[in-house]
C-alpha cells in the first residue's frame, strides 16, 4: 500500500464519490443523447472508469485491497470489450455507411 | 378338462380372428365353410362336456385370476353345470345350424365375410355369458352380445334406418345394463363376492336384509328387461328386425334375448328370497306378453309379427319365472329356441324366395310353390300355438299348470295370451301360404324353393320342434319331468301340492278347444273371405292403437327423445357457440389487442431502450434506497 503524502491526503472520500458521480452522469447523458456510435461507445467507457475510480477510492478508504483486483478485472474485460465493440462498429459502418445509432432500427416487430 | 372348457368358446373366437385377419384373402365359399365349422366343433365339444356333466358333478374350471379389489377376488373361471351346459348346447347347436343356413341366405351379399366374423364373435360372447362362474365375467359376455347385436342389426350400414334401429337397440340395452351394473356393485358391496358358488347359497344371502335383496333383484331384473325385451324396454326388438334374418333367428329369438331369463334362473336362489320382485316379474311378463301379442295381430311385416311374437313369448317366460316356476320358464326357453328359430328361418326362406319381399299383404299361396318351406313353417306354427304333441304344448302346459296352482285367474290370463298367439300365428300362416298370390308378376315368376343349405337346418329345427317336448313330459302323460330333475342341482324342485289329473285334463281340454276355435276364426277371416288383408286396414280406434304399437315409441320420443333433442339444441346453439366458442375467441382477441398495444413499445431505436433501461435502473435504485 502506497503511503500518499501528496495533495490526495487532503481529499476525503466524498470528493471521489462526487467525481465518480459526475463522470458517470456524463457517461449516461452521452449514451442517451448522442447519436454517433463511437461517442456512445466512449461514454460507456467513461461510465466504466468512473466506477473504477470509486472502487479504488473505497479500497483506500477501507484499507481493503481486494476492490483493486476487481478494478484490474474490469479494465481487462473493458479492453476485450473494446476490441469486440470496435470490430462491430467497423462492420456496422461497412454495411450501413453510417454510424448513426438510429439507423439500426430493424430489431422491432 | 380346462383345455376343453377353453376350447368351447375359444374356437368361435379363433374363427372370428381368422375372418378379421385373413378375411380378404379367403374366398367366399371357404369363408362360409370355416365360419360354420367352428360352432360345429364347439357343439361337438359341448356334447362331450354334456356327457361329463350329466353323469358327474359340475365343472369349475379356473383359468386365471382376473383382478382383485380389496378382499374380493374375481377369477376368470368357467362354471359348467347342468344349467350352463343346456344353454351351451342351444347356443352352439342352433348357432351351428344358423351358420349353415346363412351360407345359403347370405350368398349374394357383399359383406359375406364380415357377417360370418360377427356371427362367430357373437357365439363366443354368448358362451362367455353362460359359462362364467361369476357375475363380473358374465357381464363381459352380456355386453359382448349387445355389441354383436348392434353390429348385426346395423349390418347393412348404408341404410340410415337400419343404423337408427341398431343405435336404438344399443341404447335401450345400455339402460338395462346400467341397472345390472348397479345391482352387481350392490352385491359386491353387500356380500364381498360375485362368484355364483360362493354367493348363491341361502345361508350366505340371509346376511343382508330383505330390502337389500329386494333392491338387488329389482336391479338384476331391470337388466333382464333390457336384454330380454320386456316392458318398458322392449321397443328395440321389433326394430332389430332390420338385421339379416339369420341374425333375427339366432340373436333376437333363440339365444341373446334369453340371456335375461338365464340370469334370473341362474340367480333363482336370490330371487326366491324376494317375493315382491317375483310378483313384479310376473306382472311385467304377463303385461308384456299381452301387449306384444296384441300388437303382433296388426303387423303386416312377416318379421315384425315374429318379433312381437318373440317379445310375447319372452313375456310368458318371465311370467313363469315370476310364479317361481324356473324350470318351466327354462323349458319354454328351450322349446321356444327351437320353434322360433325355425319360424324365423322359415320367414327368411320365404323372403329369399320372394326376392326380398317382407310384406305379408303381397304374399299368399306359397304352399304350392315352396312346398318344403311350407311344411316346416307349419310345424313351427303348430309348435308355437301349443298343439299337442308339439314342443310348445308341453312347455306352455307346464307354465299354465304353475299359474293355475297360484290362481285360476292367472291361468285364464295365461291361456288368453296363448290364444292371442294362436290368432296372430295363424294369421301370418294363412296370409303367407294360403289364398291367392298377391305379388307382382315379376316376383311371382322368380318364386323358388330355397337351397339345401337353408332347408336342412330348418328340417333339423323342425324335428326338434316336434320332439322337444319330450325333454320334460309331465306325470300326466306318464313322463318323469326329465328336464326338471336334470336341472335340480341348480334349480331346486319345489315340493308343492300337485294338481289332480282330472283338473289337468280339464285344463288341457279347454285350451285345445279354445285353440281350435281360434284357428277356425282365423281361417274364416283370412282364407274363406278372400282379400281380407286389405279390409284389415279399416280405420277403427283399437286397430289404430295396435298398428301404432300403443304409441309407445311416440311416448318415449316425447318423454325422452324430444327433451334430449331440445337440450342438445340448447347446448349446441347457446352453450357451445356462445359460451365455449366465446371464451376461446375472447382469449384470442384479448391477447391480440394487448400485443398490439405492447408492440408499440418496441420501436427498434436503441436510444429508446437505453432510456427505458436507465429509468428502470433508477427506479430500482430508488426503491432499494427508500425501502
Amino acid at each position: 500500500m502506497i503511503q500518499s503524502t501528496s495533495a490526495f491526503q487532503h481529499l476525503s472520500i466524498n470528493h471521489f464519490v462526487i467525481l465518480s458521480f459526475i463522470l458517470f452522469s456524463i457517461g449516461v447523458l452521452g449514451v442517451l443523447t448522442r447519436r454517433n456510435l463511437i461517442v456512445v461507445f466512449l461514454s460507456i467507457e467513461l461510465m466504466l472508469n468512473s466506477v473504477n475510480i470509486l472502487a479504488v477510492a473505497f479500497s483506500k478508504h477501507h484499507n481493503d485491497p481486494s476492490a483493486q483486483t476487481f478494478v484490474f478485472f474490469i479494465m481487462i474485460v473493458a479492453a476485450a470489450e473494446v476490441a469486440v465493440g470496435l470490430a462491430m462498429l467497423v462492420m456496422i459502418y461497412k454495411n450501413t455507411r453510417s454510424l448513426d445509432i438510429n439507423a439500426l432500427n430493424n430489431l422491432k416487430w | 378338462m380346462q383345455l376343453l372348457t377353453i376350447l368351447v368358446p375359444g374356437l368361435p373366437l379363433l374363427g372370428f380372428l381368422i375372418h378379421v385377419l385373413f378375411g380378404s384373402k379367403i374366398s367366399k365359399n371357404l369363408s362360409g365353410l370355416h365360419g360354420s365349422l367352428w360352432p360345429i366343433l364347439s357343439f361337438v365339444l359341448c356334447c362331450v362336456l354334456f356327457r361329463m356333466v350329466s353323469s358327474g358333478s359340475a365343472i369349475d374350471a379356473h383359468i386365471f385370476d382376473w383382478f382383485q379389489v380389496g378382499d374380493m377376488n374375481i377369477p376368470f373361471a368357467f362354471l359348467i353345470d347342468r344349467l350352463s351346459i343346456s344353454m351351451l348346447l342351444i347356443i352352439s347347436g342352433i348357432g351351428a345350424l344358423i351358420h349353415i343356413y346363412s351360407i345359403g341366405y347370405m350368398h349374394d351379399d357383399a359383406g359375406f365375410n364380415r357377417f360370418f366374423s360377427y356371427l362367430n364373435l357373437f357365439i363366443f360372447f354368448m358362451m362367455i355369458l353362460v359359462m362364467a362362474n361369476n357375475y363380473a365375467l358374465m357381464f363381459v359376455g352380456w355386453e359382448g352380445v349387445g355389441l354383436c347385436s348392434y353390429l348385426l342389426i346395423g349390418f347393412w350400414f348404408s341404410n340410415n334406418e337400419y343404423n337408427a334401429a341398431a343405435r336404438k337397440a344399443f341404447v335401450m340395452n345400455r339402460i338395462g345394463d346400467l341397472a345390472l351394473v348397479i345391482g352387481l356393485i350392490i352385491i359386491a358391496k353387500t356380500y364381498g363376492t360375485l362368484t355364483f358358488s360362493e354367493l348363491l347359497v341361502s345361508e350366505k344371502l340371509t346376511i343382508a336384509g330383505a330390502g337389500t335383496i329386494g333392491l338387488i333383484t329389482l336391479l338384476l331384473f331391470a337388466g333382464a328387461t333390457g336384454k330380454s325385451a320386456q316392458i318398458p324396454l322392449f321397443t328395440w326388438l321389433p326394430d332389430a328386425m332390420a338385421g339379416p334374418t339369420p341374425v333375427s333367428a339366432l340373436i333376437h329369438a333363440a339365444t341373446m334375448v334369453t340371456a335375461g331369463i338365464y340370469l334370473v334362473v341362474r340367480s333363482n336362489v336370490l330371487f326366491s328370497m324376494a317375493p315382491m320382485t317375483l310378483d313384479l316379474i310376473m306382472c311385467v311378463g304377463l303385461i308384456t306378453s299381452i301387449v306384444a301379442g296384441t300388437i303382433s295381430i296388426k303387423q303386416n311385416d312377416i318379421k315384425k309379427v315374429l318379433a312381437y311374437s318373440t317379445v310375447s313369448q319372452l313375456g310368458l317366460m318371465f311370467f313363469a319365472l315370476g310364479l317361481g316356476a324356473y324350470e318351466a320358464a327354462f323349458f319354454h326357453l328351450l322349446t321356444h329356441a327351437f320353434f322360433k328359430a325355425l319360424l324365423f328361418l322359415g320367414a327368411g326362406s320365404v323372403i329369399h324366395g320372394m326376392s326380398g319381399e317382407q310384406d305379408m299383404t303381397n304374399m299368399g299361396g306359397l304352399r304350392h310353390t315352396m312346398k318344403w318351406t311350407h311344411i316346416l313353417v307349419l310345424i313351427g306354427v303348430l309348435a308355437i300355438i301349443a298343439v299337442p304333441p308339439f314342443a310348445g304344448f308341453f312347455s306352455k302346459d307346464n307354465i299354465l299348470a304353475a299359474a293355475y296352482m297360484k290362481s285360476p285367474v292367472l291361468w285364464g290370463l295365461g291361456l288368453m295370451t296363448g290364444l292371442i298367439t294362436v290368432f296372430y300365428m295363424m294369421r301370418m300362416y294363412f296370409l303367407t301360404f294360403w289364398g291367392e298370390n298377391r305379388a307382382s308378376h315379376e316376383v311371382q315368376h322368380h318364386i323358388h324353393e330355397s337351397p339345401l343349405s337353408m332347408t336342412l337346418p330348418m328340417t333339423v329345427l323342425a324335428i326338434l320342434s316336434v320332439l322337444g317336448g319330450m325333454l320334460n313330459v309331465p306325470e300326466l302323460f306318464h313322463g318323469d319331468k326329465a328336464l326338471m330333475h336334470f336341472l335340480s342341482p341348480v334349480v331346486p324342485i319345489v315340493e308343492g301340492h300337485h294338481l289332480d289329473h282330472s283338473t289337468e285334463w280339464t285344463m288341457i281340454g279347454i285350451s285345445i278347444a279354445a285353440i281350435l276355435t281360434v284357428i277356425a276364426v282365423a281361417y274364416n277371416m283370412y282364407v274363406s273371405k278372400r282379400g281380407l288383408p286389405v279390409a284389415s286396414h279399416a280405420a277403427n280406434s283399437v286397430g289404430d292403437l295396435l298398428q301404432n304399437k300403443y304409441y309407445l315409441d311416440d311416448v318415449y320420443d316425447g318423454a325422452i327423445g324430444q327433451p334430449a333433442r331440445y337440450m342438445a339444441g340448447f347446448l349446441d346453439n347457446t352453450v357451445e357457440q356462445k359460451v365455449i366458442d366465446g371464451a376461446v375467441n375472447g382469449v384470442g382477441s384479448v391477447s391480440n389487442t394487448l400485443s398490439t398495444i405492447t408492440s408499440k413499445l418496441q420501436s427498434g431505436y436503441i436510444s429508446h431502450y437505453i432510456i427505458a433501461m436507465a429509468i428502470g435502473m433508477t427506479l430500482f435504485l430508488l426503491y432499494f434506497i427508500l425501502f
